[in-house]
This record gives C-alpha cells, structure tokens and sequence, in this order.
C-alpha cells in the first residue's frame, strides 16, 4: 500500500490525535466513566489503522516495528498478571484491590459516593495494563496483516 | 420409512418434550433469578474498589478471573496472527 492523496493523509494527521486523546480518556476514566482498558485500547488502535491505511504500510514499518508492539503487548499481559499477583502477596486473595483506602496513588476513598480519578485501588492500573495490552495487540495485528496482504500484491 | 428416520423421530420428541417441561418451569422472562448479588456490588462497589463504575469493579475486581482468561484469549489470537502472517511475508 503506498498511500492514499495529500488530502487524505492531511484529514488523517488531524483526526488522530484527536481519536488518541480520547481513547486514552477513556482508559484513564475507566473506573468513572463507561468504557475502560479494552473499550479506550481499541479505540486508540483505530485512530493507528486509520494512520496505517492514510500513509501506507510502508510508511508506518519505517516508524514502528512489529516486534516491539508484541513486546509491548506482552508487557501490558505482564503487567495485568504481575497487578493480580501483588494482590496475592498484600491483600490476601488473588486480584484483591490492596491499593483502596491507603495513602498510596489511586488509593483515595471516596466522599460521598463521588469517586475521582485518584480512587480507585488498582482498578486504574489494570486499566492502563490491559489499554496497552489492546492498543498494541490489536495494531500489531492490523499491521501485519496490512504488510502481508502489500508483499503479495507487487 | 427406514429404521434411521423412525430412530430420529423418537429421539427429536423426547427432547422436545424435555425443552416444553423446562419451559413451564421457567422464570418470569426479564426477571433476575438471584438479586442477592447484584444489590451486594450496587451497595459496597464505591467503599470497597472506590470506583464510580460498577462495571469495571466487576470486571477488574469482583470477577478479576474472568478478565484474565479474556487477556489470554486476545494474547493468543495476537501471537497466532502475528506468527500465521509473518510466515506469510516471506
């Protein structure tokens, strides 16, 4: 895929930042607001296919490797597992939200029902595993694909 | 009409008198069969996990599990497209 026109490629350097802030809105407001790490990272990864397809693959090959998105894929995996898992070793119980009602960030309570972005325990943090997880995953895959279906055609 | 046919007919039967008992028995449709646990995590959701949203408290927190498996399945259909399609460009 070499691209599509200038006007094309100018409407898409628009509309993704746009289309990331508001993923990441959505991953970072998960325990506030409807959506969260799967809802927010898929979003995210539309606004990188719609990138993929403005510019070409070839142009996003040169930025971005596949092999990192899987290693970053892997980290976020890493991460959510290594969150349940502290919950083992502090709270008692695998997943336990050992965070909630302590000092530590995200480990606010909340008054009067209306919780902040500072509450949360380790809902937030999952959140941001899993939203790195799906960003990356789901790239990666719209990215090899796009790649493989390119090498075919000339 | 062969033995098969006849066999067929007496199996569908049994089942769909099976399905028409289970029916009779069924909950009033739209009705939950246990509030126990829905008003426990509408109740605690915001002093025990701190969020505003009950659906991530269940699925990050209450049913924790359950997101694991689901982060396997999409770990896993990522390392096969990845590994399927790399294989493919060369």
């Amino acid at each position: 895929m070499k691209g599509m026109s200038t006007i094309v490629k100018t409407i898409a350097n628009i509309g993704f930042p746009i289309i990331t802030i508001y993923g990441l809105y959505v991953i970072a407001h998960g325990h506030l607001t409807p959506g969260g790490g799967f809802q927010g990272g898929a979003i995210v990864a539309s606004g990188l296919a719609l990138l993929a397809v403005a510019h070409g693959t070839s142009w996003v090959e040169s930025k971005v490797k596949e092999h990192d998105l899987s290693m970053l894929e892997s980290l976020g995996a890493l991460g959510f597992i290594g969150l349940a898992f502290l919950g083992l070793l502090m709270g008692g119980a695998f997943f336990s939200n050992f965070l909630v009602d302590t000092s530590m960030l995200f480990g606010a309570i909340p008054v009067d029902g209306a919780a902040n972005i500072n509450t949360g325990g380790t809902l937030p943090l999952m959140n941001f595993a899993v939203g790195l997880k799906v960003i990356a995953g789901l790239f990666a895959i719209v990215l090899v694909m796009a790649i493989a279906t390119n090498k075919e055609e000339d | 009409m062969n033995q098969r046919n006849i066999l067929a007919a007496a199996f569908l039967t049994i089942v769909a008198v099976f399905l028409m008992f289970s029916a009779l028995f069924m909950h009033p449709f739209g009705e939950p069969t246990s509030q126990a646990m829905d008003q426990y995590i509408i109740d605690n959701t915001v002093g025990e996990t701190g969020a505003n949203n009950g659906v991530t408290s269940v699925v990050f927190d209450y049913r924790g599990f359950d997101t694991l498996g689901e982060a396997t399945v999409l770990f896993t259909a990522v390392a096969s497209v990845v590994m399927l399609f790399r294989r493919l460009k060369k």
